[in-house]
Protein backbone atom coordinates (compact mmCIF):
# COMPACT_ATOMS: atom_id res chain seq x y z
CA UNK A 1 0.00 0.00 0.00
CA UNK A 2 1.53 3.22 -1.25
CA UNK A 3 1.99 5.93 1.51
CA UNK A 4 -0.18 8.83 0.57
CA UNK A 5 1.50 11.98 -0.17
CA UNK A 6 1.86 14.61 2.92
CA UNK A 7 1.32 18.05 2.05
CA UNK A 8 1.72 21.66 4.09
CA UNK A 9 -1.80 23.20 4.32
CA UNK A 10 -0.87 25.90 2.11
CA UNK A 11 -0.34 23.35 -0.68
CA UNK A 12 -3.47 21.43 0.41
CA UNK A 13 -5.72 24.82 0.24
CA UNK A 14 -4.01 25.65 -2.98
CA UNK A 15 -5.29 22.69 -4.30
CA UNK A 16 -9.19 23.62 -3.99
CA UNK A 17 -10.45 25.95 -6.90
CA UNK A 18 -13.16 28.75 -6.91
CA UNK A 19 -16.91 27.22 -6.97
CA UNK A 20 -15.50 23.94 -5.25
CA UNK A 21 -17.75 22.06 -2.97
CA UNK A 22 -16.50 20.62 0.04
CA UNK A 23 -17.36 18.87 2.66
CA UNK A 24 -16.03 19.63 5.87
CA UNK A 25 -16.10 17.37 8.97
CA UNK A 26 -16.67 19.31 12.51
CA UNK A 27 -19.27 20.18 14.95
CA UNK A 28 -18.28 23.14 16.05
CA UNK A 29 -15.04 23.08 14.41
CA UNK A 30 -14.09 19.76 16.76
CA UNK A 31 -13.12 17.20 14.36
CA UNK A 32 -12.65 20.57 11.85
CA UNK A 33 -9.53 20.82 9.30
CA UNK A 34 -8.72 24.10 10.92
CA UNK A 35 -5.84 24.72 9.44
CA UNK A 36 -6.36 23.89 6.26
CA UNK A 37 -9.57 26.55 6.37
CA UNK A 38 -7.03 28.77 7.86
CA UNK A 39 -5.33 28.50 4.34
CA UNK A 40 -7.81 28.85 2.68
CA UNK A 41 -9.03 32.25 4.56
CA UNK A 42 -5.23 33.30 3.50
CA UNK A 43 -6.10 32.82 -0.44
CA UNK A 44 -9.74 34.10 -0.47
CA UNK A 45 -10.97 30.89 -2.75
CA UNK A 46 -14.45 31.88 -3.53
CA UNK A 47 -18.06 30.99 -4.51
CA UNK A 48 -17.29 27.72 -2.17
CA UNK A 49 -20.42 25.71 -1.28
CA UNK A 50 -19.77 24.20 1.65
CA UNK A 51 -21.49 21.12 3.47
CA UNK A 52 -20.68 20.77 7.47
CA UNK A 53 -22.85 20.16 10.56
CA UNK A 54 -23.17 23.77 11.14
CA UNK A 55 -20.66 26.75 10.51
CA UNK A 56 -18.15 26.57 13.07
CA UNK A 57 -17.73 29.37 15.89
CA UNK A 58 -16.87 32.75 16.13
CA UNK A 59 -14.97 32.44 18.85
CA UNK A 60 -12.78 29.72 20.04
CA UNK A 61 -13.40 27.61 23.01
CA UNK A 62 -10.16 29.97 24.47
CA UNK A 63 -11.27 32.96 22.99
CA UNK A 64 -9.75 32.34 19.79
CA UNK A 65 -11.11 34.87 17.20
CA UNK A 66 -12.70 32.49 14.95
CA UNK A 67 -12.56 28.84 15.21
CA UNK A 68 -13.07 27.35 12.16
CA UNK A 69 -15.28 27.42 8.63
CA UNK A 70 -16.51 30.19 10.41
CA UNK A 71 -13.75 33.16 8.98
CA UNK A 72 -15.05 31.44 5.49
CA UNK A 73 -18.46 32.99 6.00
CA UNK A 74 -17.36 35.99 7.49
CA UNK A 75 -15.03 36.60 4.67
CA UNK A 76 -17.84 36.10 2.12
CA UNK A 77 -16.06 33.19 0.40
CA UNK A 78 -19.07 31.23 0.47
CA UNK A 79 -22.58 30.92 -1.79
CA UNK A 80 -24.01 28.26 -0.36
CA UNK A 81 -24.41 26.09 2.59
CA UNK A 82 -25.69 22.71 3.67
CA UNK A 83 -25.91 22.69 7.17
CA UNK A 84 -27.80 21.52 10.33
CA UNK A 85 -27.32 24.29 12.94
CA UNK A 86 -25.91 27.62 12.02
CA UNK A 87 -27.36 29.49 15.65
CA UNK A 88 -23.84 30.02 16.84
CA UNK A 89 -22.62 32.02 13.50
CA UNK A 90 -25.12 35.15 12.87
CA UNK A 91 -23.13 35.92 10.05
CA UNK A 92 -25.33 32.78 8.31
CA UNK A 93 -28.74 34.78 9.07
CA UNK A 94 -27.41 38.32 8.35
CA UNK A 95 -25.64 36.95 4.90
CA UNK A 96 -28.79 34.66 4.02
CA UNK A 97 -30.54 37.72 4.99
CA UNK A 98 -28.95 40.22 2.29
CA UNK A 99 -29.79 37.22 -0.11
CA UNK A 100 -25.42 36.71 -0.54
CA UNK A 101 -25.84 33.15 1.05
CA UNK A 102 -28.34 30.15 0.00
CA UNK A 103 -28.91 28.59 3.22
CA UNK A 104 -29.73 24.96 3.06
CA UNK A 105 -30.90 23.57 6.27
CA UNK A 106 -31.55 19.70 6.74
CA UNK A 107 -31.73 17.36 10.18
CA UNK A 108 -28.73 16.44 11.35
CA UNK A 109 -29.46 12.69 11.25
CA UNK A 110 -30.53 13.52 7.22
CA UNK A 111 -27.16 15.24 6.62
CA UNK A 112 -24.99 12.44 8.24
CA UNK A 113 -27.16 9.57 6.04
CA UNK A 114 -27.09 11.58 3.05
CA UNK A 115 -23.16 11.75 3.23
CA UNK A 116 -22.84 8.28 4.00
CA UNK A 117 -25.63 7.71 0.97
CA UNK A 118 -23.30 9.56 -1.23
CA UNK A 119 -19.89 7.60 -0.54
CA UNK A 120 -21.69 4.08 0.00
CA UNK A 121 -23.19 4.28 -3.74
CA UNK A 122 -27.39 4.52 -3.02
CA UNK A 123 -29.68 6.45 -4.82
CA UNK A 124 -31.14 8.10 -2.08
CA UNK A 125 -32.70 7.76 1.81
CA UNK A 126 -35.76 7.54 2.61
CA UNK A 127 -36.36 8.86 6.34
CA UNK A 128 -39.22 9.55 8.20
CA UNK A 129 -37.72 12.76 9.85
CA UNK A 130 -38.88 16.17 8.11
CA UNK A 131 -42.52 15.01 7.18
CA UNK A 132 -44.97 17.67 7.67
CA UNK A 133 -42.57 20.44 8.12
CA UNK A 134 -40.58 22.81 5.73
CA UNK A 135 -37.78 20.00 4.83
CA UNK A 136 -40.34 18.70 1.95
CA UNK A 137 -39.92 22.02 0.27
CA UNK A 138 -35.81 21.52 0.36
CA UNK A 139 -33.88 21.27 -2.55
CA UNK A 140 -32.70 17.84 -1.30
CA UNK A 141 -35.86 16.63 -0.89
CA UNK A 142 -37.28 14.37 -3.87
CA UNK A 143 -40.48 13.93 -2.30
CA UNK A 144 -42.67 11.77 -0.12
CA UNK A 145 -43.14 7.91 0.09
CA UNK A 146 -45.66 5.84 1.83
CA UNK A 147 -44.36 3.09 2.96
CA UNK A 148 -46.37 0.29 5.13
CA UNK A 149 -48.62 2.62 6.56
CA UNK A 150 -45.88 5.47 6.96
CA UNK A 151 -44.78 8.42 5.41
CA UNK A 152 -41.03 8.98 4.64
CA UNK A 153 -38.70 11.97 2.46
CA UNK A 154 -36.64 10.68 -0.17
CA UNK A 155 -33.81 13.06 0.28
CA UNK A 156 -30.88 13.13 -2.20
CA UNK A 157 -27.47 11.89 -1.87
CA UNK A 158 -24.28 13.87 -0.98
CA UNK A 159 -20.86 14.37 -2.97
CA UNK A 160 -18.78 17.26 -2.43
CA UNK A 161 -15.54 17.54 -4.73
CA UNK A 162 -13.03 17.66 -1.66
CA UNK A 163 -14.27 16.62 1.89
CA UNK A 164 -11.52 17.81 4.60
CA UNK A 165 -11.05 15.91 7.58
CA UNK A 166 -9.92 16.87 11.13
CA UNK A 167 -8.54 13.97 13.00
CA UNK A 168 -6.12 13.21 16.20
CA UNK A 169 -3.57 10.38 14.45
CA UNK A 170 -3.04 9.54 10.91
CA UNK A 171 -0.45 7.35 9.94
CA UNK A 172 1.47 7.59 6.61
CA UNK A 173 -1.33 5.43 4.99
CA UNK A 174 -3.88 7.63 5.64
CA UNK A 175 -5.57 5.81 8.18
CA UNK A 176 -6.86 7.68 10.72
CA UNK A 177 -7.93 8.09 14.59
CA UNK A 178 -10.48 10.68 16.22
CA UNK A 179 -10.12 11.64 19.90
CA UNK A 180 -13.34 11.99 21.52
CA UNK A 181 -15.94 13.99 19.95
CA UNK A 182 -13.64 14.83 16.91
CA UNK A 183 -15.18 11.72 14.99
CA UNK A 184 -18.70 13.25 13.88
CA UNK A 185 -19.24 13.83 10.55
CA UNK A 186 -15.84 13.17 9.50
CA UNK A 187 -15.87 9.16 8.76
CA UNK A 188 -19.05 9.60 6.61
CA UNK A 189 -17.17 12.50 4.79
CA UNK A 190 -13.98 10.52 4.33
CA UNK A 191 -16.16 8.71 1.68
CA UNK A 192 -18.05 10.87 -0.35
CA UNK A 193 -16.07 13.23 -1.84
CA UNK A 194 -13.60 12.97 -5.10
CA UNK A 195 -10.82 14.30 -3.25
CA UNK A 196 -9.71 13.40 0.50
CA UNK A 197 -7.63 15.51 2.60
CA UNK A 198 -6.90 14.45 5.93
CA UNK A 199 -5.44 16.97 8.63
CA UNK A 200 -4.02 15.55 11.72
CA UNK A 201 -2.70 16.81 14.95
CA UNK A 202 -0.33 14.10 14.63
CA UNK A 203 1.25 12.19 11.81
CA UNK A 204 2.39 8.51 13.03
CA UNK A 205 3.81 5.63 11.64
CA UNK A 206 2.11 2.98 9.97
CA UNK A 207 1.02 0.03 13.06
CA UNK A 208 0.98 2.56 15.31
CA UNK A 209 -2.95 2.99 15.01
CA UNK A 210 -4.30 -1.10 15.70
CA UNK A 211 -5.90 -2.05 12.87
CA UNK A 212 -8.89 -2.62 15.33
CA UNK A 213 -9.07 0.94 16.04
CA UNK A 214 -8.67 2.75 12.67
CA UNK A 215 -12.11 4.81 12.28
CA UNK A 216 -10.92 6.01 8.65
CA UNK A 217 -9.40 3.63 5.95
CA UNK A 218 -5.85 5.04 4.55
CA UNK A 219 -7.84 3.77 1.07
CA UNK A 220 -10.50 6.96 0.98
CA UNK A 221 -7.34 9.52 2.14
CA UNK A 222 -5.38 11.14 -0.78
CA UNK A 223 -3.58 13.62 1.05
CA UNK A 224 -2.34 13.85 4.50
CA UNK A 225 -1.31 17.27 5.96
CA UNK A 226 -0.10 17.83 9.80
CA UNK A 227 -1.66 20.92 11.25
CA UNK A 228 -2.38 22.46 14.23
CA UNK A 229 -1.95 20.54 17.76
CA UNK A 230 -4.18 21.19 20.45
CA UNK B 1 -42.16 31.28 41.86
CA UNK B 2 -39.25 32.81 40.06
CA UNK B 3 -37.59 31.74 37.24
CA UNK B 4 -34.88 29.56 38.39
CA UNK B 5 -37.83 28.15 41.21
CA UNK B 6 -40.02 27.48 37.78
CA UNK B 7 -36.63 25.72 35.96
CA UNK B 8 -35.97 24.08 38.86
CA UNK B 9 -39.68 22.80 39.49
CA UNK B 10 -40.36 21.64 36.22
CA UNK B 11 -36.36 19.94 36.26
CA UNK B 12 -37.31 17.70 39.30
CA UNK B 13 -40.80 16.67 37.64
CA UNK B 14 -39.58 15.79 34.68
CA UNK B 15 -37.05 13.57 36.31
CA UNK B 16 -39.93 11.17 37.48
CA UNK B 17 -40.23 10.27 34.53
CA UNK B 18 -36.70 7.88 34.13
CA UNK B 19 -36.25 4.54 35.57
CA UNK B 20 -32.65 3.18 36.25
CA UNK B 21 -30.80 2.31 32.69
CA UNK B 22 -33.38 4.78 30.57
CA UNK B 23 -31.03 6.06 27.16
CA UNK B 24 -31.74 9.77 27.53
CA UNK B 25 -30.94 12.76 25.03
CA UNK B 26 -31.42 16.07 26.84
CA UNK B 27 -32.19 19.69 25.12
CA UNK B 28 -29.98 22.50 25.69
CA UNK B 29 -31.08 24.44 28.66
CA UNK B 30 -33.40 23.64 31.22
CA UNK B 31 -33.44 19.86 30.15
CA UNK B 32 -29.32 19.58 30.97
CA UNK B 33 -30.89 20.01 35.11
CA UNK B 34 -33.16 17.04 35.15
CA UNK B 35 -30.11 14.24 36.34
CA UNK B 36 -29.68 16.80 39.36
CA UNK B 37 -32.95 15.74 40.44
CA UNK B 38 -33.12 11.87 40.12
CA UNK B 39 -34.89 9.64 41.99
CA UNK B 40 -32.11 7.53 44.11
CA UNK B 41 -30.85 4.39 42.55
CA UNK B 42 -31.62 5.66 38.78
CA UNK B 43 -28.60 6.44 36.53
CA UNK B 44 -29.30 7.24 33.28
CA UNK B 45 -27.25 6.66 29.81
CA UNK B 46 -27.14 10.24 28.68
CA UNK B 47 -26.96 10.08 24.72
CA UNK B 48 -25.25 13.64 23.38
CA UNK B 49 -25.74 14.83 19.42
CA UNK B 50 -22.21 15.14 19.34
CA UNK B 51 -21.71 11.16 19.63
CA UNK B 52 -21.05 10.38 23.08
CA UNK B 53 -22.76 7.59 24.80
CA UNK B 54 -22.47 8.17 27.24
CA UNK B 55 -21.76 11.78 28.34
CA UNK B 56 -20.64 11.79 31.69
CA UNK B 57 -20.49 15.08 34.30
CA UNK B 58 -19.24 18.80 32.88
CA UNK B 59 -15.38 18.49 33.51
CA UNK B 60 -13.96 21.51 34.94
CA UNK B 61 -10.75 23.70 34.07
CA UNK B 62 -7.89 21.43 35.70
CA UNK B 63 -9.22 18.49 35.31
CA UNK B 64 -7.60 15.08 34.02
CA UNK B 65 -10.23 14.91 31.76
CA UNK B 66 -10.76 18.79 30.61
CA UNK B 67 -10.61 18.91 27.05
CA UNK B 68 -12.27 21.79 25.14
CA UNK B 69 -10.68 20.91 22.02
CA UNK B 70 -11.89 17.41 21.86
CA UNK B 71 -14.20 16.52 23.79
CA UNK B 72 -17.28 18.72 23.29
CA UNK B 73 -20.62 18.95 23.67
CA UNK B 74 -23.70 20.32 21.13
CA UNK B 75 -23.39 23.73 22.84
CA UNK B 76 -19.93 24.17 22.17
CA UNK B 77 -18.91 23.64 25.84
CA UNK B 78 -16.51 20.70 27.24
CA UNK B 79 -17.88 17.91 28.10
CA UNK B 80 -16.93 14.30 29.14
CA UNK B 81 -17.84 10.57 28.44
CA UNK B 82 -19.13 8.58 31.63
CA UNK B 83 -17.17 5.97 32.93
CA UNK B 84 -18.08 2.98 30.46
CA UNK B 85 -19.45 4.81 27.54
CA UNK B 86 -17.86 5.43 24.25
CA UNK B 87 -17.46 7.82 21.21
CA UNK B 88 -19.33 7.23 18.18
CA UNK B 89 -19.76 9.02 14.29
CA UNK B 90 -22.62 10.57 13.34
CA UNK B 91 -24.31 8.48 11.08
CA UNK B 92 -24.11 5.57 13.54
CA UNK B 93 -25.48 7.83 16.42
CA UNK B 94 -28.40 8.63 14.12
CA UNK B 95 -29.42 5.68 12.96
CA UNK B 96 -29.12 5.15 16.90
CA UNK B 97 -31.94 7.78 17.30
CA UNK B 98 -33.77 7.18 14.73
CA UNK B 99 -34.30 3.22 14.93
CA UNK B 100 -35.62 4.14 18.43
CA UNK B 101 -32.90 3.46 20.84
CA UNK B 102 -33.58 6.36 22.50
CA UNK B 103 -36.16 6.12 25.53
CA UNK B 104 -36.71 9.86 25.99
CA UNK B 105 -36.07 13.03 24.87
CA UNK B 106 -36.67 16.34 26.84
CA UNK B 107 -36.58 19.86 25.06
CA UNK B 108 -37.82 22.99 24.95
CA UNK B 109 -40.62 24.35 22.86
CA UNK B 110 -41.73 27.93 20.91
CA UNK B 111 -44.74 26.31 20.49
CA UNK B 112 -46.58 22.75 20.76
CA UNK B 113 -50.24 21.80 19.90
CA UNK B 114 -52.84 19.42 21.50
CA UNK B 115 -52.12 17.23 18.03
CA UNK B 116 -48.36 16.91 19.94
CA UNK B 117 -46.93 18.62 17.04
CA UNK B 118 -43.83 20.89 17.98
CA UNK B 119 -42.31 23.64 16.65
CA UNK B 120 -39.01 24.92 18.55
CA UNK B 121 -36.54 25.32 15.14
CA UNK B 122 -37.23 28.27 13.39
CA UNK B 123 -39.09 31.69 13.53
CA UNK B 124 -39.37 32.67 9.92
CA UNK B 125 -37.79 36.22 9.32
CA UNK B 126 -36.32 36.53 12.51
CA UNK B 127 -34.24 33.62 14.07
CA UNK B 128 -33.08 30.92 11.64
CA UNK B 129 -30.54 28.47 13.98
CA UNK B 130 -31.68 25.32 12.43
CA UNK B 131 -33.07 22.49 13.76
CA UNK B 132 -29.76 20.56 14.54
CA UNK B 133 -30.56 17.17 15.21
CA UNK B 134 -34.18 17.89 17.01
CA UNK B 135 -36.34 16.66 14.15
CA UNK B 136 -34.48 13.24 14.33
CA UNK B 137 -34.66 13.05 17.99
CA UNK B 138 -38.66 13.82 18.21
CA UNK B 139 -39.61 11.19 15.10
CA UNK B 140 -36.91 9.17 16.50
CA UNK B 141 -37.02 8.85 20.40
CA UNK B 142 -39.74 6.30 22.03
CA UNK B 143 -40.81 9.46 24.22
CA UNK B 144 -40.79 12.77 23.36
CA UNK B 145 -41.07 15.09 26.41
CA UNK B 146 -41.59 18.79 25.81
CA UNK B 147 -40.44 20.71 29.32
CA UNK B 148 -40.86 24.31 29.33
CA UNK B 149 -42.67 27.84 31.34
CA UNK B 150 -46.00 27.50 30.68
CA UNK B 151 -46.43 31.07 28.82
CA UNK B 152 -43.60 33.06 27.19
CA UNK B 153 -44.21 36.84 28.53
CA UNK B 154 -47.56 35.95 29.67
CA UNK B 155 -48.78 34.68 26.26
CA UNK B 156 -49.78 30.85 26.05
CA UNK B 157 -47.49 28.31 23.70
CA UNK B 158 -49.81 25.69 24.18
CA UNK B 159 -52.19 25.96 21.08
CA UNK B 160 -55.01 23.62 19.02
CA UNK B 161 -52.64 24.34 16.02
CA UNK B 162 -48.71 25.50 15.91
CA UNK B 163 -48.58 28.60 13.95
CA UNK B 164 -44.63 28.29 13.58
CA UNK B 165 -43.29 25.86 11.41
CA UNK B 166 -43.05 22.38 12.86
CA UNK B 167 -39.92 20.53 13.69
CA UNK B 168 -42.07 17.28 13.82
CA UNK B 169 -45.59 16.17 13.92
CA UNK B 170 -47.61 13.84 16.31
CA UNK B 171 -44.59 13.52 18.27
CA UNK B 172 -45.09 15.18 21.59
CA UNK B 173 -46.45 12.56 24.67
CA UNK B 174 -46.09 14.72 27.42
CA UNK B 175 -45.33 18.61 27.87
CA UNK B 176 -44.12 19.03 31.86
CA UNK B 177 -44.62 23.11 32.51
CA UNK B 178 -44.54 25.15 36.12
CA UNK B 179 -48.49 24.72 36.26
CA UNK B 180 -49.63 21.23 34.67
CA UNK B 181 -48.46 17.81 33.23
CA UNK B 182 -50.05 17.12 30.15
CA UNK B 183 -50.60 13.49 28.46
CA UNK B 184 -50.74 14.30 24.38
CA UNK B 185 -53.58 11.94 23.12
CA UNK B 186 -55.35 11.05 19.63
CA UNK B 187 -58.37 13.24 21.10
CA UNK B 188 -56.10 15.95 22.32
CA UNK B 189 -54.52 16.73 25.96
CA UNK B 190 -55.38 15.36 29.18
CA UNK B 191 -54.04 17.14 32.55
CA UNK B 192 -53.27 14.65 34.80
CA UNK B 193 -51.26 16.23 37.72
CA UNK B 194 -51.35 20.32 38.24
CA UNK B 195 -49.19 22.71 40.40
CA UNK B 196 -51.01 23.13 43.90
CA UNK B 197 -50.37 26.56 43.37
CA UNK B 198 -52.61 27.50 40.50
CA UNK B 199 -56.21 26.58 39.96
CA UNK B 200 -57.33 24.68 36.93
CA UNK B 201 -59.09 28.18 35.40
CA UNK B 202 -55.66 29.90 35.58
CA UNK B 203 -54.55 26.80 33.92
CA UNK B 204 -57.00 27.59 31.03
CA UNK B 205 -56.51 31.55 30.76
CA UNK B 206 -52.54 30.16 30.08
CA UNK B 207 -53.50 27.81 27.46
CA UNK B 208 -54.93 28.12 24.29
CA UNK B 209 -55.92 24.88 23.71
CA UNK B 210 -58.96 22.70 25.25
CA UNK B 211 -58.00 19.98 27.45
CA UNK B 212 -59.24 17.64 29.34
CA UNK B 213 -58.78 17.10 32.97
CA UNK B 214 -58.47 14.00 34.28
CA UNK B 215 -61.05 12.41 36.96
CA UNK B 216 -57.20 11.22 39.35
CA UNK B 217 -55.90 14.47 38.80
CA UNK B 218 -53.11 14.50 40.95
CA UNK B 219 -50.62 17.21 42.91
CA UNK B 220 -47.41 17.59 41.03
CA UNK B 221 -45.56 17.67 44.36
CA UNK B 222 -46.12 14.36 45.18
Amino acid sequence: MAKKPVLTAAEAAKMIPDGATIMCGGFLACGQARTIVKELVKLGTKDLTLIANDMARQTGPMGEEFFGIAELIHNHQVKRIIATHVGMTPEVGQQSTEGTLEVNLIPQGSLAECIRAGGAGLGGVLTPVGVDTLIEDSPLCMGKQRINGKDYLLMKPIHADFALLGTYKCDEYGNCWYKGTMRNFNVVMATAADTVIAECEYLVPVGEIEPENIHTYGMCVNYIVEGERK
Amino acid sequence: MDKSEIKAFIARRCAKELKDGDVVNLGIGLPTMIPSYLPEGVELIIHAELGIVSAGATPKEGDANFDPYHVIDAGGGVASVAYGGGFIDSATNFGLIRGGHVDACFLGALEVDAQGNLANWIIPGKRMPGMGGAMDLCVGAKNCIVCMEHTAKGNPKIFEKCRLPLTASHCVNKIITEMCVFEVNEDGLLMTEINPEFTIDEVRAATAAHFEVAVNLKSMLH
